[in-house]
C-alpha cells in the first residue's frame, strides 16, 4: 500500500490567490467542488463528454473532470462563481440566459455560460452556425439550445455594439 | 393578471449563478459514498459472494450484498398508491438480487469512505453465478419455450390489452377495398438528464430516516421507501432539492430505497450513492422498444373502413411502469383517426434487458412513429396528398370519448396544421421537392400527434396546496408537486398570485419539497402538474381570500360582499377605494390580542377531469443518399395547449420536448450485444445525444383554445412536444428519396440499409452486390464477431466498462 | 479522484527520458483525455504516470531551417488549428484538429497523444501519413526520426522504445508545398464524435492543372490501424484530372482498405462510406489545387 501523494499548489481562482495542499489524483472538478466549495461545477458524465463541468483555464474551456487538479498549479481558473462581482452584481451573460429563458433545470448552465463567456471574451463576431460550434461540447437535454444561442447571440450583438461606440 | 405573462423563472438567477444547490452540493461532505456491484451476466441466479478480499481494502466500510437485503419484493413504479390490490403496481424486485434479470442488475454494494476504495473494493469482489438462458427480443419472449423471467408470470408476459370496435372481420369483406400494410419498429432510449440520480440519506431522531434525492415524485418515493423497508410511512423523510431533468426516469423509486436502507446498516451515518454516467444508460430506465404492425382497409377515395393494430412493448428486465405504457400508446390510435372498425392488441413482455420505465410522453412517441408513418404510407400509396388526407380524416371537433370523459371542444389539429404550413411554407416546398434527382435531395414531412393532459380517470389525479401569509403581504405557497427544470414553479407563482389577488413577485415558493412540511403532490409526470395543481391552488386561493376578506370585514366594518383583494390591497367593490393593503391587514390580525390569527390555508383538490392536447410537426430535410446522412434543415411544432400561462416558458418547453423527439428520429438508440445481453453504447460518446451542431433552429407556435375545464385554461404541455418530430422527419426523407423508413432512429447504417435494398445506392452492379449484403443484414442489430475483431475495430475511447473494471 | 498509484512530474525532456528509464511500469499522460478515462474505467487504475503535462517547450508549431514544419508533440488541437503556419502550409492538418470533439477536448488533447495512442481513428493521423510525416523520439541515445507509414505497429501499439518519448512531428518541405488537401471525418454527429471512417487526401497537379503528379490518401478506421492505399495513389499519378481519374482512385482504394465489421458499424457500410469519402476528398483537393472536373 503506497502512500498518498501531495502537492502544494498555488493558483488564482475567480479573480484571488489562493493555495492548497492537494491529493496528487484528484481531478480539477472534485478539487474545485469539495475544497473550495465552487459547486457551480457540475459533474455529468466524468469522461469529458457532457462539458457540465467547464471552467475557464486562462480564459479557454477545459472540462474540469478530466483535468488533474495539480496541473492548475500558477494558472488563472474562472468558475461562474467568478462570474459575479463583490458587490452580487452578474455579467451581461447571465443576465441573458435569465431574460431569454435559456435556463430550464440549470444543471448545464454553469459549463454553457463559461464556454459562451470564453467565445465572447475574443471580441470576434460570430455567426450563429459558430456560436453553435463553440458551443459543441455542452450538452443540454432541457433546451433544444434555442433559448441558449439566442442569448449568446444577443451578449455578443450588444458587446460588439458597444465597442464599437466606445471608438 | 400574471397567467399569461412570460415572467422570469423564479429560479433563473439561482442557477445562472451557481445558487442553486442539487443534491451532490448539499451532500455532507464526511458522507460515505459507495457503489454497486452489477451482475455480469443477463439472466441467472447468485449462488455466492466472496467479500473476504474486499472487506480487506482500506477505506471499505462495509460490504452487503443480495443476501443480506430484507426478504422484501417491492415495485418502484412512480405511480400514487392504490389501496386497491388490483390495481397496484407489480412488486418484482428487493433492494438487491439474487435473482438476477439483465446484464447491470444490482447484485452487492460497497459502503466506503472514497470512490477509490469503493471501486477497488468491487473489483475485488467475486460472485459465483450460476447462469440462466436470456432472451433480448421481446416477441422471442412471449414464444412457448422462452426463458422465464419473473416466476409470477411464467410467459414472460406482463399484461394484453384490447381495443374492439365495430366489427372489423365483417368490415374488411366489403369488395373494392385497398389494404395497407406496415411494421413500425421504435429503439430503446434513455432520458439523458444532465444530472444522474444521487440521493444520500442519514437517520436522525428515533430512526427516523431522512433521505435526500433528485427525483421527480418525492412524496410517492417516501412511500416507496418505507414499504422497501417494511417501516412506516412516517418514519421516513423524503427532500428534493433542485434537480437537473427528469424525463420520467426519475418517476420512479431508483436508488432511494438503497441509500435508506444503507444508512441503517452503518449507525446512521450520511451515506450516498452518485449514479456514473453509465449506469444511468443500463441500471436506470429506458423507453420501452415498440414495434407496431398495422393494417388498414380503406376505399379508393381514401375513406378508412377498417384498421387493425398490433403493438408489441418491451418492458425489460423488471415491471417499473410496466403495461401503462403501451396501453396508453394503443389508446391514441383509434382517437387521432377515428374509425368504425378497429381491433387491436397491445402486450408488454418482459425480456433480460435494463428495465423500462415512464420517459416523457409514456407511449405516444412510439403510437405517433407508427401511426404517422403509416398514414404517409397509406397516401403514398393510395396517391392521396398527405396534408388533404390528415385533414379530412384526423379527430373532429366535439368528438367524445366515454372513458376518459375527453372531448375536443375546439378544431385542434386542423387548427394548428394550418398554422404550421404557414410557419413553413410548406405547400410551396412540397410542389418544389417533387421529382427530384440527383444525389442530395430534399424533403418536408408532416406529423399530427394525440396526447392528453394527466392521468385521470386511470389513476388519482390529487393534488394539495397550502398557504401562508407574512405581515408584508407576502406568502408561501407550498406544494407537493415538483420543478424539475420545466418551469413548474414559475408558473406556480402566477397561477397562486392570481388566485389570491397579489402580484407575482409576492409570491414565495417553496422549492425543496420535503416530505415533513410540504403537502401531498402526486409530482411531476403526465403534464399533469400545472393542469392537475392549478385545481389545488385556485380553491386554496379561494379559501385564503375568504379568511382574508372575513378579517377585512373585521377590520373595516365594510360588509363582506362588497370587499376584494386585488393587487395586495383591501379595496371596496363599487368605488374601488383601498381600504388597507393587505400587509396592513395580515400584521394586525397576526398580533391582535383577541383575534390573533396566523393566516392560512390549506386544501387537496382531486381532479375528475382530463383535457386533450394535440398538435403537430413538420421537419424538412436534405438527404445526402450515397453519404446515408440526413440533415435536419427546418422544424416547427404547433401546440394547442391551451391558454399559455407563461409564453416564453412554454415555448422553451417545446422547444426541449423537439430537440428530444429529432434525437429520437435521427440519433439515439441503446444498442445490446447479442451473445452477453450487455448495453454497448453505455456513454455519452456512443449514445448519439444531439449536440449544438446536429440539429437546426427550432420553432414553435401556438393555438391557444383555452381548456374548458380548467381553471385557468391551460393543458398539457410537457411531454407533447416529444411526439411527433420524429415521423415528421421520416416523412420528409420518404418526399426526398421515396423511401418509407419504417425503423428508427434513421441513422446513416439504418439508411444504408434500406437505399440499399431500395437500389438508390451505386451502379447497377454494386446495387447488385448490395442487395447481397442486405440480405445478410437483415436483423436489426449489427451482430459483434469475436473479441479480437471488436478490439481491432476500436476507436480513441474504449466502451465505458462499468465502475470497477469488470468488462 | 483517480486511482493513480504514484504520480511523476516530468520537468524536461531529459528529465522525462530518466524517469522512462527508471520507471519502465509508469505510463505517459500529456493531456490526459485518453489515459485518465481508462483509469476511471478500471482498465488502467492503480497504475503510475509520468506527467508531461508542464514541458512547455514541447508546445508550439515552428520552422525548421530546412523548412519542414515542427510540431511539438504537446500542441493542443486548438493550437494547431489556429497555428498561422499551419494555416498557411498545411491548412488540411489545422482542419483536421479542428474535427476532433469540442472545443474543450480541442484545449486538452494533444497531436502526440493523438498519434502515440495508435488508434485507428485518430483525426490527425491520417493526414500526417498522407503528407509522409516524421514523428520524431527522444531517448537516452539522442533523436530518432520515424516514417509515420512505419510508426503504426499494431492495434494501439506503436514504435516507441521504452527510453524514448515522442517529441516532434515534422513534415518535409517537399512533403507539403505545392500539395493541397481536403480531411473529411465521417461520423454520426457534427462534434463530440469519433470517426466511423476518416479519410484524408493530398493532390499536387501539373502546373497546367490538368493532371495529377502526385495524389496521397490516409485513412482511418479502415484497417487496424490508420493506413495509406497505395493502390489508389498508383492509379492517378500522372492520370488527367477528371470523373473516371476519381471513380479510379475510389475504386483502388477499395482494393487496399480493410474495414471490420463491429457493432458500431458494418464492413459493407464502412466500405461504401470509404469509397465515397475517397471520391470527394480527391474532388474537393483537386478543387483546392484549382483544378477543375
Amino acid at each position: 500500500m503506497s502512500k498518498v501523494q501531495y502537492k502544494q499548489i498555488q493558483f488564482i481562482l475567480n479573480g484571488h490567490e489562493v493555495s492548497a495542499s492537494i491529493d496528487m489524483r484528484e481531478s480539477l472538478a472534485d478539487m474545485l467542488r469539495n475544497e473550495f466549495g465552487m459547486t457551480s461545477v457540475k459533474k455529468g458524465c466524468e469522461v469529458g463528454e457532457c462539458g457540465a463541468c467547464t471552467v475557464l483555464i486562462d480564459g479557454r474551456p477545459y472540462d474540469s473532470c478530466i483535468f488533474l487538479a495539480i496541473w492548475i498549479d500558477g494558472r488563472k481558473v474562472t468558475t461562474l462563481e467568478g462570474l459575479m462581482d463583490e458587490d452580487g452584481s452578474i455579467s451581461d451573460i447571465q443576465q441573458a440566459f435569465i431574460d431569454e429563458a435559456a435556463v430550464q433545470c440549470g444543471f448545464c448552465t454553469p459549463g454553457f455560460i463559461l464556454s459562451a463567456e470564453h467565445l465572447l471574451q475574443t471580441g470576434k463576431r460570430y455567426s450563429r452556425d459558430e456560436i453553435r460550434r463553440e458551443l459543441s461540447g455542452n450538452m443540454c437535454r432541457c433546451t433544444g439550445y434555442q433559448n441558449i444561442i439566442n442569448a449568446v447571440e444577443k451578449t455578443m450583438d450588444k458587446r460588439l455594439e458597444e465597442k464599437s461606440e466606445s471608438r | 393578471m400574471e397567467v399569461g405573462r412570460s415572467t422570469t423563472r423564479v429560479d433563473a438567477y439561482d442557477k445562472a449563478t451557481g445558487r442553486a444547490k442539487y443534491t451532490d452540493d448539499l451532500c455532507p461532505r464526511n458522507a460515505y459514498v459507495s457503489r454497486i456491484l452489477h451482475s455480469t451476466i443477463a439472466h441467472g441466479r447468485v449462488l455466492k459472494i466472496d467479500t473476504s478480499e474486499a472487506e480487506k481494502i482500506e477505506g471499505v466500510i462495509k460490504v452487503l450484498t443480495c443476501f443480506d437485503v430484507p426478504d422484501i419484493q417491492f415495485a418502484t413504479a412512480g405511480h400514487p398508491w392504490a389501496t386497491d390490490p388490483a390495481k397496484q403496481d407489480i412488486a418484482d424486485r428487493k433492494l438487491l438480487n439474487e435473482h438476477v434479470r439483465y446484464y447491470g442488475d444490482d447484485v452487492a454494494v460497497v459502503i466506503a469512505k472514497d470512490y477509490v476504495a469503493a471501486d477497488r473494493a468491487i473489483r475485488a469482489l467475486k460472485v459465483d453465478y450460476e447462469e440462466y438462458p436470456f432472451v433480448l427480443d421481446p416477441l422471442e419472449a412471449m414464444k412457448e419455450g422462452a426463458p422465464v423471467i419473473h416466476e409470477e408470470m411464467p410467459d414472460n408476459i406482463l399484461g394484453h390489452g384490447q381495443i374492439r370496435k365495430g366489427d372489423y372481420q365483417e368490415a374488411i369483406k366489403e369488395p373494392g377495398l385497398i389494404k395497407v400494410e406496415g411494421w413500425y419498429f421504435t429503439p430503446t432510449v434513455q432520458h439523458v438528464h444532465l444530472e444522474n440520480h444521487v440521493a444520500y440519506a442519514y437517520e436522525e431522531q428515533g430512526g427516523r430516516i431522512t433521505v435526500v434525492s433528485s427525483t421527480q415524485i418525492p412524496h410517492i418515493v417516501r412511500r416507496i421507501v418505507s414499504q422497501a423497508l417494511g417501516v412506516p410511512w412516517g418514519h421516513i423523510r423524503l427532500i428534493k432539492p433542485y434537480i437537473g431533468g427528469g424525463f420520467g426516469n426519475k418517476q420512479d423509486a431508483l436508488y432511494e430505497p438503497l441509500v435508506a436502507w444503507m444508512t441503517t446498516q452503518v449507525g446512521g451515518h450520511p451515506v450516498k450513492f452518485d449514479t456514473t454516467r453509465e449506469e444511468t444508460f443500463v441500471s436506470n430506465r429506458v423507453r420501452h422498444a415498440i414495434h407496431s404492425h398495422i393494417i388498414s382497409w380503406l376505399r379508393p377515395d381514401g375513406t378508412l373502413v377498417a384498421r387493425k393494430a398490433e403493438l408489441f412493448s418491451d418492458n425489460g428486465a423488471y415491471a417499473s411502469h410496466g403495461h401503462g405504457v403501451v396501453l396508453k400508446a394503443m389508446g391514441s390510435f383509434p382517437q387521432l383517426y377515428p374509425v368504425a372498425n378497429f381491433e387491436s392488441d397491445a402486450w408488454t413482455m418482459y425480456t433480460n434487458k435494463p428495465s423500462a420505465g415512464a420517459m416523457r410522453a409514456y407511449g405516444i412517441p412510439q403510437a405517433m412513429f407508427a401511426l404517422e408513418s403509416h398514414t404517409e404510407d397509406i397516401v403514398t400509396r393510395l396517391q392521396l396528398d398527405p396534408y388533404e388526407f390528415r385533414h379530412k380524416n384526423c379527430m373532429p371537433v366535439g368528438y367524445y370519448d366515454d372513458f376518459s370523459k375527453n372531448e375536443l371542444y375546439d378544431d385542434s389539429l386542423r387548427q394548428t396544421m394550418d398554422k404550421a404550413k404557414a410557419l413553413m411554407d410548406y405547400d410551396r416546398k412540397r410542389e418544389l421537392y417533387k421529382n427530384q434527382t440527383g444525389p442530395v435531395r430534399k424533403g418536408i414531412g408532416i406529423s399530427l400527434f394525440w396526447y392528453n393532459t394527466a392521468v385521470w380517470p386511470i389513476s388519482i389525479e390529487t393534488s394539495s396546496c397550502r398557504m401562508m401569509m407574512n405581515p408584508d403581504g407576502s406568502v408561501q405557497v407550498m406544494t407537493g408537486e415538483t420543478e424539475i427544470g420545466q418551469g413548474f414553479d414559475t408558473v406556480f407563482a402566477q397561477m397562486a398570485a392570481d388566485s389570491i389577488g397579489i402580484s407575482a413577485d409576492k409570491v414565495h415558493v417553496f422549492t425543496n419539497q420535503d416530505t415533513d412540511v410540504t403537502p401531498y403532490g402526486s409530482g411531476a409526470y403526465g403534464s399533469r402538474q400545472t393542469y392537475v395543481s392549478s385545481f389545488a391552488i385556485a380553491q386554496t386561493g379561494r379559501l385564503l381570500r375568504e379568511k382574508i376578506l372575513k378579517h377585512a370585514h373585521s377590520l373595516t366594518r365594510m360588509p363582506l360582499e362588497i370587499l376584494d383583494l386585488v393587487d395586495g390591497n383591501i379595496v371596496r367593490k363599487g368605488d374601488k377605494r383601498v381600504l388597507m393593503p393587505l400587509s396592513e391587514l395580515v400584521t394586525e390580525i397576526l398580533y391582535d390580542f383577541k383575534l390573533s390569527d396566523a393566516i392560512a390555508a390549506e386544501s387537496t383538490y382531486s381532479v375528475q377531469s382530463n383535457a386533450y392536447s394535440f398538435g403537430v410537426s413538420i421537419a424538412e430535410v436534405e438527404v445526402d443518399i450515397p453519404l446515408c446522412k440526413v440533415k435536419l434543415l427546418d422544424i416547427v411544432n404547433v401546440h394547442d395547449c391551451g391558454t399559455l400561462i407563461n409564453p416564453q416558458l412554454a415555448e422553451a418547453q417545446v422547444h426541449g420536448g423537439m430537440s428530444m423527439g429529432i434525437g429520437y428520429g435521427l440519433f439515439e438508440t441503446l444498442l445490446n450485444d447479442e451473445k452477453t445481453g450487455r448495453v454497448l453504447n453505455d456513454n455519452l460518446l456512443d449514445y448519439k445525444l444531439p449536440t449544438t451542431m446536429d440539429h437546426p433552429d427550432l420553432k414553435a407556435g401556438f393555438v391557444e383554445n383555452p381548456e374548458p375545464t380548467s381553471p385557468f385554461g391551460n393543458k398539457a404541455l410537457g411531454e407533447p412536444p416529444a411526439c411527433s418530430p420524429a415521423p415528421a422527419i421520416r416523412n420528409a426523407v420518404l418526399q426526398a428519396t421515396g423511401v418509407g423508413i419504417n425503423t428508427i432512429p434513421l441513422s446513416p447504417h439504418q439508411l444504408f440499409k434500406d437505399f440499399s435494398q431500395a437500389g438508390l445506392l451505386g451502379t447497377e452492379e454494386e446495387r447488385l452486390l448490395r442487395r447481397k449484403a442486405y440480405e445478410e443484414l437483415k436483423d436489426t442489430v449489427i451482430h459483434v464477431t469475436d473479441q479480437a475483431e471488436e478490439k481491432a475495430a476500436v476507436d480513441t475511447k474504449s466502451p465505458q466498462m462499468q465502475p470497477g473494471g469488470k468488462e | 479522484m483517480y486511482d493513480i498509484n504514484h504520480l511523476y512530474e516530468a520537468t524536461s525532456v531529459e528529465h522525462a527520458v530518466e524517469l522512462r528509464v527508471e520507471q519502465p511500469q509508469a505510463l505517459i499522460i500529456s493531456g490526459g483525455s485518453d489515459v485518465l478515462i481508462s483509469i476511471r474505467a478500471g482498465g488502467l487504475a492503480g497504475c503510475d504516470l509520468i506527467s508531461l503535462y508542464g514541458l512547455d517547450q514541447l508546445r508550439g508549431v515552428s520552422l525548421d531551417p530546412d523548412g519542414s514544419i515542427r510540431i511539438g508533440t504537446l500542441t493542443s488541437f486548438t493550437d494547431l488549428s489556429e497555428d498561422p503556419i499551419i494555416r498557411e502550409r498545411i491548412p488540411v492538418l489545422g482542419e483536421a484538429a479542428a474535427t476532433v470533439g469540442g472545443p474543450q477536448i480541442r484545449n486538452i488533447g494533444t497531436i502526440g497523444g493523438n498519434t502515440c495512442n495508435g488508434v485507428t481513428s485518430a483525426d490527425t493521423a491520417t493526414t500526417l501519413l498522407a503528407h509522409d510525416a516524421f514523428m520524431e523520439l527522444t531517448g537516452r541515445e539522442g533523436v530518432r526520426l520515424v516514417p509515420m507509414t512505419e510508426f503504426y505497429l499494431g492495434v494501439k501499439k506503436v514504435d516507441i522504445r521504452p527510453d524514448e518519448i515522442a517529441t516532434a512531428l515534422l513534415i518535409r518541405p517537399q512533403d507539403y508545398q505545392d500539395f493541397h488537401g481536403s480531411y473529411f471525418k465521417y461520423a454520426m454527429r457534427d462534434a463530440m464524435d469519433i470517426a466511423t471512417s476518416s479519410c484524408s487526401v493530398n493532390v499536387r497537379l501539373s502546373p497546367d492543372k490538368k493532371t495529377i503528379e502526385k495524389a496521397r490518401i490516409g485513412f482511418g478506421v479502415a484497417g487496424p490501424v490508420p493506413m495509406r492505399t497505395p493502390t489508389a495513389e498508383e492509379a492517378v499519378r500522372g492520370k488527367p484530372v477528371s470523373i473516371d481519374t476519381i471513380e479510379a482512385f475510389a475504386a483502388g482504394a477499395l482494393e487496399d482498405v480493410n474495414p471490420r465489421t463491429s457493432w458500431r458499424a458494418s464492413k459493407e457500410f464502412r466500405l461504401h462510406i470509404q469509397g465515397e469519402l475517397a471520391r470527394r476528398c480527391l474532388y474537393e483537393s483537386i478543387r483546392r489545387a484549382g483544378g477543375k472536373v
